[in-house]
């Protein structure tokens, strides 16, 4: 007897003709996901997929987590294959829901065949595995209108199968199916959860993070990268750009008015992603920011930052509040690695009193002194590449 | 070439505590507390290492107890010696400047019924005695001051606060975090009234995971951790053998304290003479501070920046203290030093085997980060 997992398409079904690519993406990326726990076999059924163990000892739990984070799932189910023997059904219901009935107070069993030999009406199924559980467990009381748990049985052409209540899934689109975009990366608490939920609508990510040693530290390096791997936990891998920011950031504070440094710095920062962005046919930037949170975050500001990009900007927070970007950072568990307090680039050299109402203008002449495309290209010379794995 | 100024964080273990180390998890992995042979060769190590600390501060070794560590030893005095004096008063007092181990503990008991007093220090890096004399009263039964401060290296009154004490008729007792004082000076617990006494091993040349409380014999206090019993009572848990026994090596491998010091200071003062004709290094360490630590601030570049410049040179040490990243020092604002100069600040600490390269490497590396990142 063994464990399977059966997933039901979230808004797959909804993309008419594109399905089945969508659907294949989707295998392909569960896939990926799970491949290092044994060998599996996928089988794709009307509107469900099936992930059937083929090695022994695989960790379902384990299995059943990473698909639980794989884009494009809206929800999915835990089911034991069993032989299609009323006996071996009414044997096995109990046992394998035991951690879900055991503190439950109601339920009811459904049943569905799709083999329409088999000797018993799905009414009788229902039933029959109905009174084994109540016998097991006396907790538990029959609601067939608004159930705790429902305990699910199909009869299917080989085998039959034993589920519970549905888990939910990540939701949004199959990683790769919207493209691929850049994300720019801190250590802060926004930019991994932009990261995530541009992810959730279908993008591959690669990312740009900006290091200027000495005034950022090894570890805040360490930091952006443990950040990214829980995001890859969603996502799948990233490639990540370090970019060598010291140099810029020197310049801008040797060669440039105070109260535009922060300004001119994320302008920097935008032409850089953008030559990586161009170079590894990424079709989009992403950022974490959020409208007024910042000086550098302004409307204003967002005009001038984004007048250097040479693509679209996506800014999925731009209408969040804090809290609200907190609660997603919790929930993808990047949140008490954003906190820890190491400085990043862009809280070296801060103005005292930056500017906030800044015209393109005004930054152009800023920035006049300044050799803009040598230091670009250094910039790129000088940048790391490495894959986080999830 | 590589410079480790940072051995007041934690130092590097001598040979013999490394050997000793290995030898006792490997081979005499009995538990002291087993009525077998294994477990009475173990105790026979154990009390060979008890004896080498007491022997080293002139005690006896029963008034020797083992802990984990520095934090340990601090609260099981603290702790023990409210919960056993909690009848004759509840006034405990401490200083802005001591580790956090021993302020936190004090602020715990606040929340328990006590009322603890935070001295404030001098624009020297002290606590005054005439604030201590003013602060003690007939309710008053614990005192708790370091022999010397982990960030800047001020060495304290600690052989006059029992006077102190006994001149206001008080009984409280007088525990000294004497942490990093342990090893670089003569400490001589009896003769200097100090009642409990807290040290630690990695602090010269031993393992992690490895303390000592002195406790006199004419005291007792309360356990802050209780199970089976072990260390006569007062600190319960299986003897952390291998860190344990590499203590009693450590402390046999000291050396003569005096010669040390002498060789420290000697180092210290070149490095001294080196910076003194810089005008944007300020020494914040007391002219009379124990040699061992010295906290200067280069001003223009912040602690962390200056940090990551050395440390990406192979160069170790710390800002202000590692126990207390990213808080603002509170021994530095206790001394009421400029907030710039505090936010520059660095801690150099040096050891018996700190050398003249290392120091030279230093100086070089600090004067080519100013002049890369000063304005």
């Amino acid at each position: 007897m063994k464990e399977i997992i059966l997933i039901k398409n979230g808004e797959l079904a909804l993309k008419g003709l594109n399905r089945a690519t969508f659907e294949d993406v989707l295998i392909k990326n569960i896939r990926k996901r799970i491949k290092p726990l044994g060998e599996f076999e996928y089988r794709k059924e009307q509107s469900t997929v099936s992930v059937v163990p083929m090695s022994d000892g695989i960790d379902m739990d384990e299995v059943s987590f990473r698909v639980g984070r794989v884009f494009g799932i809206a929800r999915y189910s835990r089911a034991l294959q069993v032989p299609k023997d009323m006996d071996e059904i009414k044997a096995n219901a109990p046992k394998y829901l035991e951690n879900q009935l055991r503190f439950a107070k109601t339920f009811k069993v459904e049943a569905k065949r799709s083999d329409k030999k088999f000797p018993l009406t799905s009414p009788e199924i229902s039933a029959e595995v109905g009174g084994a559980i109540l016998s097991e467990f006396p907790n538990l009381k029959v609601d067939v209108r608004n159930p705790e748990i429902i305990v699910t049985i199909e009869i299917r052409e080989k085998f039959a199968f034993i589920r519970g209540n549905q888990l939910v899934g990540a939701g949004g689109l199959p990683t790769g199916t919207s493209g691929k975009a850049t994300v720019l990366i801190s250590g802060g608490i926004d930019s991994p959860v932009a990261a995530y939920m541009m992810a959730k609508r279908g993008l591959t990510l690669n990312a740009v993070h900006f290091a200027s040693p000495p005034y950022t530290s090894p570890q805040s390096e360490d930091k952006v990268h443990r950040l990214l791997k829980q995001v890859a936990a969603y996502s799948g891998s990233i490639t990540l750009f370090t970019v060598g920011f010291t140099e810029i950031q020197e310049a801008i504070r040797d060669n440039c008015p105070e109260d535009m440094f922060t300004l001119i710095m994320r302008r920097f920062m935008m032409r850089i992603a953008s030559a990586i962005a161009e170079k590894e046919d990424s079709k989009a930037l992403i950022t974490g920011e959020s409208l007024g949170q910042v000086a550098s975050q302004t409307l204003p500001a967002i005009a001038c930052t984004d007048a250097v990009a040479s693509m679209p900007v996506f800014r999925p927070l731009i209408g969040n509040d804090k809290t609200e970007i907190i609660d997603v950072s919790r929930k993808i568990e990047t949140f008490d690695i954003s906190i820890e307090p190491f400085e990043d680039c862009c809280t070296v050299f801060t103005p005292k009193h930056p500017k906030t109402k800044p015209t393109l203008k005004m930054l152009e002449e800023a920035e006049k002194n300044l050799d803009i495309d040598a230091l670009i290209s250094r910039a790129l010379q000088n940048t790391k590449v490495t894959v986080v794995r999830f | 070439m590589n410079a480790y100024l940072d051995n007041s964080a934690t130092t590097k273990p001598c040979e013999q505590a490394v050997k000793k180390a290995a030898e006792i998890a490997s081979d005499c992995y009995g538990n002291p507390s087993s009525l077998h042979f294994l477990g009475y060769e173990a105790k026979k190590e154990l009390e060979n290492a008890r004896t080498a600390v007491a022997d080293f501060i002139s005690v006896k070794s029963n008034e020797i107890y083992f802990t984990s560590g520095g934090t340990t030893s601090n609260m099981t005095a603290i702790l023990g010696t409210a919960a056993a004096k909690k009848r004759e008063g509840k006034k405990i007092i401490t200083s802005r400047i001591e580790h956090p181990s021993v302020i936190k503990n004090f602020e715990l008991l606040g929340e328990q019924g006590f009322s603890p007093v935070f001295l404030e220090s001098d624009r020297n890096g002290k606590v005054s005695l005439d604030d201590l004399y003013n602060a003690i009263d007939e309710n008053t039964i614990f005192v708790s001051l370091m022999a010397v401060n982990n960030e800047v290296g001020s060495v304290q009154n600690f052989d006059k606060v029992k006077q102190v004490i006994k001149s206001k008729n008080s009984n409280a007792l007088y525990h000294c975090d004497a942490v990093q004082a342990f090893g670089k000076i003569n400490l001589n617990p009896e003769k200097l009234g100090i009642d409990l006494m807290s040290m630690s091993a990695h602090k010269i040349h031993g393992l992690k995971g490895a303390g000592a409380l002195y406790v006199s014999k004419n005291v007792r206090i309360r356990p802050a951790i209780v199970g089976g019993g072990q260390e006569n009572g007062l600190v319960s848990g299986t003897e952390s053998m291998p860190s344990l026994c590499a203590f009693g090596e450590a402390v046999k491998n000291i050396g003569s304290v005096e010669k040390n010091l002498e060789k420290v200071k000697n180092l210290r003062d070149r490095f001294l003479n080196k910076i003194s004709d810089i005008d944007y290094i300020f020494v914040n360490s007391p002219v009379d501070a124990l040699p061992y630590i010295l906290n200067i601030s280069v001003k223009g570049v912040p602690s962390q920046v200056m940090l990551n410049a050395l440390s990406s040179e192979g160069i170790c040490v710390s800002a202000g203290s590692a126990c207390s990243k990213g808080h603002r020092s509170g021994v530095l604002s206790s001394m009421k030093i400029e907030p710039a100069r505090i936010d520059s600040a660095i801690r150099i600490s040096l050891s018996k085997n700190t050398n003249d390269n290392e120091m030279d490497l230093l100086f070089d590396a600090i004067v080519k980060t100013a002049n890369r990142i000063r304005r």
